[in-house]
C-alpha cells in the first residue's frame, strides 16, 4: 500500500474499492459529511474529521493520552468492579454484559480516573468510557468519581470530569439512581473548600449524568455537535408526539440556551482548560 | 431504637407489579391530601422568580403537630383537567428551581422540610430540555445536600429517576410500602432491554423498586405499612401512620448543629449503594 501517503490525497474509492479497504479496516465514512476518510488521517487529527471537523468518539485512554502532559500518570481504582447488587437479568444476565464489556474495553467500568498534569498543574482527572455499556453510570462510576473528588479535595488539586454516557445504569436500578445524589453532595463539599471543578460534556452526554455532574462544573465545556440533554430525543419525540428541531439538543444549541460556559473544539481543549486552571486556582485550605 | 420496621406480613406475596399498580391507582392519596390531613395552616407559595409557575411541583409554609414546616411535592391531578393543569406530576426546570427557592427560605428560618415525592419522572419536553431540566436537578442534588435543616423525603406514590431524586435529597427518607422507586419506568426498561413494553412485570421484578427490596439494598431508611389493601382505601389511617413516622424521624435530628445536619446527608449518600468489589 505504498501508493497511499499521508500528503497525498486518496482517490475516493469506488463501491468495490471501499468494501475492500473497510474489510482490512484503513478507511471510515464520516457519517456527518459522507466522505471517506483514511483512519490514519483521521487519528492524526484526534479523530476529527480532517473534512468537516466532525467529532467522532474516542476512548477514555485515548483522550487522556491527548489531553494530559506527557509522562507519568497514576491511575486511581482502576480494579474496581460491580458486583451485580440487583442479581439483574433481561434478556441475558448483567454479569455476562459486564463481562463482554471489560474484555471489550479493557476496564473494570466505565470511568477512567487518573492523577497526571496539565500543563505543569497537577489534575484529577475521570474521563468516561462510552464503548463500556454506553458510558452509564452504575456504583463504580459514583464510588470512583467520588474517590477523585475526595483525591482532590485532600491534595487540593482541580478536578476534570469528562463524560460520554447514556446515562444511569438501568441494570443496577436505583443503586445507581444514588450515585447522582451521592457524587453531587461530594461537589457540594469540593465547591465549599475552593477545589475547581471542570465539567467537559462530549457526545453523548444525557440522563442521570447530565441531570447530576456533568452540569455542575465550575465550568461546564462542551465538544462541538455534542447530543447533551436530560431526556433523550427518542423519548421527548414519543412523549409530545412531534419530530423535533434540527440541532436540538447538540452543544450549539446548550451554548445558545445558556447552559454551557464554551464550545471547545478538541484540539483546543487541552490550552483552554490549561488557560482556565490558571483562573480557577484551588484556593488555599481555611485556618482550622 | 430499629426504624427499619419489617413489613407486615400479609404484603410480603404481593409482586413489584402489583406494587407499581398500587403506587398508580387513581385513587391513592396525593400530597395535598396528606397536607390536609397532617398539618394546618398551609400557605401555598409560588414560582421560581425566573420563569414561571409549575403546577406539577407544589411548595408551601404549613404547621405540622405544633412546628412551622416547608413542605414540596410533586402533584399530579384527580380528574383529567387538573392532570392537564398539572402537566400529570412531571415537573419542569421551574418547579424543581422553585423547590429550590423554597428550601431556602425553610433554611433562612431553620424550618424543617418535608418533600413528598410523587411523580413518574421529570417533564422530558422541548421546552423543559431548552430551559435546562438538567442543570435544575443537578444543582437541586448539590443545594439539597448541603441544607443546614432537617430533610425528610417521603415516596408516597411512584418515585420516578432523577425527577424524584431532585427533591429527594434528605437525611432520612422514607417510602409508603406500595410505592415505587426506581431508575426508569418499568415500561421504558422493558422497551429498552427486552425491546418489549410488554414484559413490563419482568422489569419491574428485575428493577427491585419496592419499599421493602429498597431497604434490603440500604437505599432508603424505613418503610411506612400501609392499610390492608392499600393507602387509598384507609386514606385516613394512612395519613396518621405517615404523621407518626415524618414526627418521629424528625425527632433524630433535635441535637444536630446545622453543620451536622449537612455532613450528616453527605455521608448518607456516601454510603448508599455501594456494591464493588476489588
Ligand atoms: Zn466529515
Amino acid at each position: 500500500m505504498t501508493w497511499f501517503h499521508k500528503n497525498t490525497p486518496p482517490l475516493a474509492p469506488t463501491q468495490e474499492d471501499e468494501k475492500r479497504v473497510r474489510t482490512e479496516g484503513l478507511w471510515t465514512k464520516c457519517e456527518a459529511c459522507r466522505n471517506i476518510i483514511w483512519k490514519k488521517d483521521l487519528e492524526e487529527n484526534l479523530n476529527v474529521c480532517p473534512r468537516c471537523g466532525a467529532h467522532f468518539r474516542i476512548a477514555a485512554r485515548q483522550r487522556l493520552q491527548w489531553l494530559l502532559d506527557p509522562g507519568e500518570w497514576r491511575e486511581l481504582d482502576a480494579d474496581l468492579a460491580s458486583n451485580d447488587p440487583l442479581e439483574f437479568t433481561d434478556t441475558k444476565p448483567y454479569r455476562e454484559r459486564l463481562r463482554a464489556a471489560q474484555a471489550a474495553t479493557g476496564m473494570k467500568d466505565a470511568l477512567l480516573s487518573v492523577v497526571g498534569t496539565l500543563g505543569g498543574q497537577p489534575v484529577v482527572c475521570c474521563t468516561m468510557e462510552y464503548g463500556f455499556i454506553g458510558g452509564s453510570m452504575g456504583c463504580v462510576v459514583g464510588e470512583k468519581i467520588t474517590r477523585a473528588a475526595e483525591y482532590a479535595l485532600k491534595n487540593r488539586v482541580p478536578l476534570i470530569v469528562i463524560s460520554a454516557s447514556g446515562g444511569a445504569r438501568m441494570m443496577e436500578g436505583a443503586v445507581s439512581l444514588m450515585q447522582m445524589g451521592k457524587v453531587a453532595a461530594q461537589l457540594a463539599l469540593l465547591d465549599d473548600a475552593g477545589i475547581p471543578y471542570i465539567s467537559v460534556l462530549t457526545d453523548p452526554t444525557t440522563g442521570g449524568v447530565t441531570a447530576s455532574y456533568a452540569m455542575l462544573g465550575d465550568l461546564n465545556l462542551a465538544e462541538p455537535g455534542a447530543l447533551i440533554g436530560f431526556a433523550g430525543p427518542r423519548v421527548i419525540e414519543q412523549t409530545i408526539r412531534q419530530k423535533l428541531p434540527d440541532g436540538f439538543q447538540r452543544s450549539e444549541f446548550l451554548l445558545e440556551h445558556g447552559m454551557l460556559d464554551a464550545i471547545v473544539p478538541r484540539k483546543q481543549m487541552r490550552e483552554y482548560l490549561i488557560r482556565a486552571l490558571a483562573f480557577c486556582q484551588p484556593q488555599p485550605a481555611a485556618p482550622a | 431504637m430499629d426504624l427499619n420496621m419489617s413489613l407486615p406480613s400479609h404484603s410480603q406475596g404481593a409482586d413489584a407489579w402489583q406494587r407499581v399498580l398500587l403506587a398508580r391507582h387513581a385513587q391513592r392519596p396525593y400530597f395535598l391530601d396528606y397536607i390536609r390531613d397532617i398539618c394546618t395552616d398551609f400557605c401555598e407559595l409560588h414560582g421560581d422568580r425566573r420563569f414561571a409557575d409549575d403546577e406539577a411541583l407544589v411548595g408551601g409554609m404549613a404547621v405540622f403537630r405544633g412546628r412551622q414546616v416547608m413542605v414540596i411535592g410533586q402533584q399530579r391531578g384527580r380528574d383529567l383537567k387538573e392532570r392537564m393543569r398539572r402537566n400529570f406530576g412531571q415537573a419542569k426546570p421551574e418547579g424543581y428551581r422553585k423547590a429550590l427557592r423554597l428550601m431556602r427560605l425553610a433554611e433562612k428560618f431553620q424550618r424543617p422540610i418535608f418533600s413528598f415525592i410523587d411523580t413518574q419522572g421529570a417533564y422530558p419536553g422541548i421546552d423543559a430540555e431548552e430551559r435546562g431540566q438538567a442543570e435544575a436537578l443537578a444543582v437541586n442534588l448539590r443545594e439539597m445536600a448541603r441544607l443546614r435543616v432537617p430533610v425528610l423525603a417521603v415516596i408516597i406514590g411512584e418515585g420516578g429517576s432523577g425527577g424524584a431524586l431532585a427533591i429527594g435529597v434528605a437525611n432520612r427518607v422514607l417510602m409508603l410500602e406500595n410505592s415505587i422507586y426506581s431508575v426508569i419506568t418499568p415500561e421504558g426498561c422493558a422497551s429498552i432491554m427486552w425491546r418489549d413494553p410488554e414484559k413490563k412485570q419482568a422489569a419491574a421484578e428485575a428493577l427491585r423498586l419496592t419499599a421493602p427490596e429498597l431497604l434490603r439494598l440500604g437505599l432508603i431508611d424505613e418503610v411506612i405499612p400501609e392499610p390492608e389493601g392499600g393507602a387509598h382505601l384507609h386514606p385516613e389511617q394512612m395519613a396518621a401512620t405517615l404523621a407518626e413516622a415524618l414526627e418521629r424521624n424528625l425527632e433524630l435530628f433535635t441535637a444536630f448543629s446545622k453543620m451536622e445536619l449537612y455532613q450528616h446527608r453527605v455521608k448518607r449518600y456516601r454510603n448508599a449503594g455501594n456494591f464493588f468489589a476489588h
